[in-house]
């Protein structure tokens, strides 16, 4: 309760000198809208629908592409971390696509797919793959040896030790993995929504475009705000309660 | 299935014939185990003493399947060993443990992997195991909650469920505190009373073998080789602090350091 009373003053304040530097009159009402005008603008959206059907569609964009990512990268981390051909090859492509700024992709998917759906797929699959196979394949390399030493004298074959010995013991890594590869995913949708007008839907990413077009300043902060408190969601609502397991079963880090 | 089947302890016959087992490190060959002859008979308390570097341990991950001979081989009630199995449960000196499970599911799973047991019979056969070695109440504590005493107790409930005919530890105690250690003494020696388990240990702590083992049979380094072997026919159960079993560890420990001495750059200390 105190911590978050302490994080709501801070807030309140800080809305208050934004407010406060508005009634400055330092800078036109142009570039710095009043906090007032930024709510005005998010009730408005939010009445009129546009502001949550953007909501969907971006999340709907970033979900599918995340789970086609993770679903794709988890076996073939463990795929790298197994065999030798694998980490030469595969595992070689990811370390180095990994490091390209998931943004890089954009160009490349408006080429390939055009103004479509498709691109946008791409560019967020692009975005978690690579890091999510980094870490389950570091994950992998890091369970001790002695668990599937046990495992084996318990009777275990090589399949059940490793769907229920590699892969529970490498979880902490893989969850960390997923964790980045949902940031990359996130920024490279959004990346993605800005450069790539579609007609099939505006998200989120579109909004802010038309915003800077309009040059309509309290769209654009309204906008930003609505993506930073997703982004935020999504830490305390997935990824948190994750890694709260974790550290509770593991005894890891603060629990 | 009823309980008192599912408990029922027969112990096994172990025949280590000739084995040796070479290893490469940095290009060149080096010996750790040489022409090993064993017996270990049923319901036998082996000790394997040596000091690091004679091969008692890669002789136990042999007997355990894990590690293959170069030469030799081991047979259990006559049956040639070819890979891990259940008959044969290994307890590591670090617990090994799985910490994604809780103290119960990491009994379990050994049971788990088990033919023939329904889900009930499972939890019945973990609860007893685990009320053996004192644990009953944390059965669901997290790993990590669990002093390296009680983890060592888990372990050692993990390894028994299955119900194999011979344990093999390798230094389970090493890591533990004295206090504690001499806990486990007490309830391993009445837990292979109990439980009729043919019991191969190895240690490097020579009065740990003397008040576990019947038998402590003395390697030495480079390559490992069997020196001697010692019968200790004190009653269980046995007092690390008495008189008796003092007098045996102090004999065996000289054999220990003269062996050790003929071997240039090896080092013996008693604990």
């Amino acid at each position: 309760m105190k911590r978050v009373l302490s994080s709501l003053i801070f807030f309140a304040l800080l809305i208050l000198a934004w407010h406060l530097v508005v009634l400055s009159k330092h800078w036109s009402v142009v570039l710095l809208p009043d906090p007032a005008s930024v709510w005005e603008y998010l009730k408005g959206a939010a009445a009129d629908g546009t502001l949550a059907e953007a909501t969907l569609i971006t999340l709907r964009r970033l979900l599918v592409g995340y789970l086609i990512g993770a679903v794709l990268g988890i076996p073939i981390g463990l795929l790298t971390a197994r065999f030798q051909l694998a980490e030469d090859t595969v595992g070689v492509l990811a370390l180095g696509l990994q490091t390209l700024p998931s943004v890089c992709w954009v160009p490349l998917a408006m080429l390939w797919f055009g103004q479509t759906e498709g691109a946008m797929l791409f560019v967020v699959v692009m975005g978690t793959l690579w890091s999510v196979i980094i870490s389950t394949d570091n994950g992998v390399r890091n369970v001790p040896p002695i668990y599937a030493r046990a495992a084996r004298t318990m009777g275990a074959k090589q399949f059940y030790t490793w769907t229920r010995v590699i892969l529970p013991a490498s979880l902490p890594f893989i969850v960390s993995g997923m964790k980045q590869g949902w940031a990359f995913a996130w920024r490279s949708l959004m990346a993605a929504e800005i450069f790539v007008t579609i007609l099939t839907g505006f998200g989120l990413g579109q909004l802010l475009h038309f915003g800077r077009e309009l040059n309509a300043m309290d769209q654009v902060i309204g906008i930003m705000f609505a993506i930073v408190v997703i982004g935020l969601l999504a830490d305390k609502i997935f990824f948190s309660p994750a890694e709260r397991f974790l550290h509770r079963r593991w005894g890891t880090g603060r629990s | 299935m009823s309980l008192q089947d599912e408990l029922r302890s027969v112990p096994a016959k172990l025949l280590i014939e000739g084995v040796s087992k070479d290893f490469t490190a940095r290009g060149k060959v080096v010996r750790a185990l040489d022409q090993i002859s064993l017996q270990v008979n049923e319901g036998d308390f082996v000790c394997l003493v040596g000091p690091s570097g004679c091969g008692k341990s890669t002789l136990l991950n042999i007997i355990a399947g894990l590690e293959k001979p170069t030469e030799g081989r081991t047979l259990m009630d006559g049956k040639e060993v070819t890979g891990p199995g259940r008959d044969r449960m290994v307890m590591f000196q670090e617990s090994a443990l799985f910490p994604w499970l809780d103290v119960m599911g990491n009994v379990l799973f050994g049971l788990k992997l088990k033919p023939n047991l329904t889900p009930s019979d499972r939890r019945e056969v973990a609860q007893y195991y685990l009320k053996l070695v004192g644990l009953d109440e944390f059965a669901h504590s997290n790993i990590h909650e669990l002093s390296g005493g009680m983890k060592q107790r888990a372990a050692l409930a993990r390894s028994l469920a299955p119900n194999p005919r011979v344990l093999l530890m390798d230094e389970p105690f090493a890591a533990l505190d004295a206090l504690t250690r001499e806990q486990l003494y007490g309830d391993i020696q009445r837990i292979w009373a109990q439980r009729k388990k043919t019991i191969v240990f190895v240690t490097h702590n020579v009065r740990e073998a003397v008040c576990l083992g019947d038998r402590v049979v003395l390697f030495s380094p480079h390559p490992g080789r069997i020196r001697e072997e010692f019968h200790i026919d004190l009653p269980h159960p046995r007092d690390i602090n008495s008189v008796e079993l003092a007098s045996h560890s102090s004999r065996i420990t000289r054999a220990l350091r003269g062996y050790t001495a003929e071997t240039p750059g090896a080092e013996y200390g008693a604990e």
